[in-house]
């Protein structure tokens, strides 16, 4: 099923350029992901962090570039091939985007029965697996999202994301909106679908305790292409004002903190 | 029994026994792609019978959440029938993964309970007679709060009446609506003006075609189809637009800021109405007579300025009138029904589609109604 081998990176972004009308969103826009890692992007409000998820999976076409997804070049694919490959990633959007119409069931069996046209008792144990794993009681599969609060719609959304078990998700602001145990588990299950599943996630976030926990490498947007990427020590070296200002401010400072804190305390 | 031949065959798993245990090693990939051919070769796994259920995982491919499950499912069916079930040959990350399912692992909701055809029947029947009554009575109470908001920024708070929405509104509802609302009044004289000849013309009374559009047009028609294209036009944006505005939850947002929906979005919506649809209306039977004067010149040659005496001749102030007095009435009822509509919409985008649909064809139903019931009053006193 691969593509390219092992080290060439599963996403590959060449000089993207992203426009609306006379606003520049990115330009000369390159970043790599590698095959399972767990990278984060962060950036400040409006910086086009949801706008770049949204090209890397093709519902916005850039202005110039290249998007390299699974080796195959994303913006030139026939049709059918192009299905194959949105069976092997997962989105969750930013603010759930679940059908309405659809209970939160129904929902996760979507991308069950669209592309492997399972049926049956089959589907709803599946459904009921993946409600679960995602954290929400067993009620929630038959409500409506419009009957879920804001933090059970976001565990709905991932939990259709990962129906397929894809080989990347996309997870735009996972964390926000739940309560910090809630965030915690979340960052753990991601982590550990992530050791087992071995898929690859790309998360935007703008939770310090995410990237401070579980991510492996952070990519920081700014000045409308990737500034910086690397791993979380990086960030502390990183000289520019606001990278400083994001990771030493008084809540980057907790949130590593409470990692040294969590890490000697399983040293123990 | 499962034909052990079977799952050697799907690549999947094979069975191996061996007196008081059956041993099961797990090949390929126990993926979501393969769900429905590992729950089938799995549910034909021959019953415990007391045996202990080996496991084997040291020679799969590959794992996702729903293989581990479907293994865990197994392993767990096995104990519940009363035999032993161990797992062995697992990574660490495969034992993290079936910790994972393990947790996850619940019984299925119950289905709900499904009636017979019969208390079906009855059981929608029901719901229906419900529905219909507590929908009139909504709609009575809506037209009450509606006019009381009105009377309230009419005479107490003048100040809050919002006229740039309603200026908004009317040109919406009103002056874009002129073309379509002229177009199909013009071909309605027109039509009636050709066909009225034909039957006419049986009695010599070709000359009385002007009577006929006049009367016609004037009392009923112009305004009846007015009210029936804005019902379709105007009705099904309001549902829309609030119906929109009420998923987004800005309904509620505006509650809480202290404005009165009903105020802000019904009201300037119905005072548009009432004003406009008087003075399409007016237009329409302006243009219904001339489709139906051009008609009979052409086809009969009454020139303009013998239909115009006619005409005089024909009608008075009242023919015109009775039909232009229903317009607000008309207005009224299309734009209250819409906005209710739309205030009703819930939870889903599927909603706001029946919504509109709703308003479209309620609004039509009670013009028509309505227009019965001027119908019969005006009779009654004689006009
Ligand atoms: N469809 C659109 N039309 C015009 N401008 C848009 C559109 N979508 C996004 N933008 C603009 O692009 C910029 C980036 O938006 P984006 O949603 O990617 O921000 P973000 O980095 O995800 O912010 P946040 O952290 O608040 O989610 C914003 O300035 C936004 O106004
Ligand atoms: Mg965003």
């Amino acid at each position: 099923m691969d593509s390219g081998g092992q080290d060439h990176p599963i996403i590959r972004l060449r000089g993207i350029r992203n426009a609306f009308g006379a606003q520049v969103i990115h330009d000369k826009l390159d970043l790599d992901v590698r095959r399972g890692e767990i990278i984060a992007l962060v950036g400040g409000s409006g910086t086009g962090k949801s706008v770049l998820l949204r090209t890397i999976v093709g519902l916005n076409r850039p202005a110039a570039g290249s998007i390299e997804v699974f080796g195959q070049d994303i913006m030139h694919l026939p049709k059918v091939e192009r299905r194959l490959v949105e069976q092997r990633w997962g989105i969750l959007f930013q603010n759930g985007a679940l059908f309405s119409s659809l209970t939160v069931a129904q929902n996760i069996q979507v991308p069950l029965k669209e592309h492997l046209g399972l049926k049956g008792p089959m589907l709803e144990e599946i459904a009921a697996l993946k409600i679960a794993l995602a954290g929400l009681p067993p009620e929630a599969g038959a409500k409506y999202p419009s009957e879920l609060s804001g933090g059970m719609k976001k565990r709905a959304g991932l939990a259709r994301a990962l129906a397929l078990d894809p080989e990347i998700v996309f997870l735009d602001e996972p964390t926000a909106g739940l309560d910090p145990i809630g965030a915690a588990a979340f960052d753990q299950l991601i982590a550990d679908l992530r050791d087992t599943v071995g898929f690859t996630v790309f998360l935007v976030t703008h939770d310090l305790d995410t990237l401070a926990t579980v991510c492996d490498r952070i990519a920081v947007l700014g000045e409308k292409r990737v500034m910086v990427v690397g791993t979380m020590n990086d960030m502390l070296e990183q000289t520019d004002p606001w990278i400083v200002e994001y990771f030493h401010g008084p809540r980057g400072r907790a949130a590593l903190d409470a990692k040294a804190r969590a890490d000697a305390r399983r040293r123990d | 029994m499962a034909s052990p031949t079977a799952a050697a065959a799907s690549g999947l798993l094979r069975f191996n026994e061996d007196g008081g245990r059956l041993r099961v090693e797990l090949l390929g990939r126990w993926v979501v792609a393969n769900a429905e051919v590992l729950d089938r070769l799995l549910g034909a796994m021959p019953a415990p019978d007391g045996r202990e259920l080996d496991i084997d995982f040291t020679a799969i491919e590959a794992v996702d959440t729903v293989g581990a499950w479907l293994v865990h499912r197994t392993a767990a069916r096995w104990q519940a029938a009363g035999g032993q079930a161990a797992i062995r040959g697992a990574s660490p990350e495969y034992e993290v993964l079936l910790g994972q399912v393990a947790k996850a692992d619940r019984p299925a909701p119950p289905r709900p309970k499904k009636l017979g055809p019969f208390a079906a029947m009855l059981d929608r029947l029901g719901r229906r007679v419900v529905y219909i009554w507590d929908d009139t009575l909504r709609l009575v109470s809506f037209l009450g709060e509606t006019v009381a908001a009105m009377g309230r920024l009419a005479f107490v708070h003048p100040g809050r009446f919002r006229l740039t929405s309603t200026f908004a509104q009317a040109q919406a509802v009103g002056i874009e609506a002129m073309p379509i609302v002229g177009l199909i009044s013009f071909l309605i004289g027109v039509v009636i003006s050709y066909q009225g000849v034909d039957q006419l013309a049986m009695f010599g009374a070709q000359i009385f075609v002007v009577n006929l559009v006049a009367i016609s047009v004037l009392r009923e028609l112009g305004i009846l189809l007015t009210a029936i294209v804005i019902a379709g036009r105007s009705g099904s944006s309001f549902t829309a637009q609030i119906g929109a505005m009420k998923l987004n939850e800005e309904v509620d947002a505006m509650r809480t800021l202290g404005l009165d929906p009903i105020e802000v979005l019904v009201v300037p919506r119905v005072v548009a109405l009432m004003v406009m649809l008087p003075c399409l209306a007016v237009f329409a039977d302006f243009m219904g007579l001339l489709g139906g004067m051009l008609m009979s010149w052409v086809t009969l040659g009454i020139s303009p300025d013998v239909f115009m005496n006619r005409l005089a001749a024909a009608v008075t102030w009242k023919t015109y009138f009775v039909g232009v007095v229903k317009a607000p009435f008309f207005a009224v009822t299309i734009a209250v029904v819409g906005c209710l509509e739309g205030l009703r919409v819930e939870g889903s985008s599927e909603s706001v589609g029946r919504r509109t649909t709703q308003s479209v064809v309620k609004g039509i139903f009670l013009v028509i109604v309505l227009d019965a019931a001027f119908s019969i009053f005006f009779a009654t006193i004689g006009i």
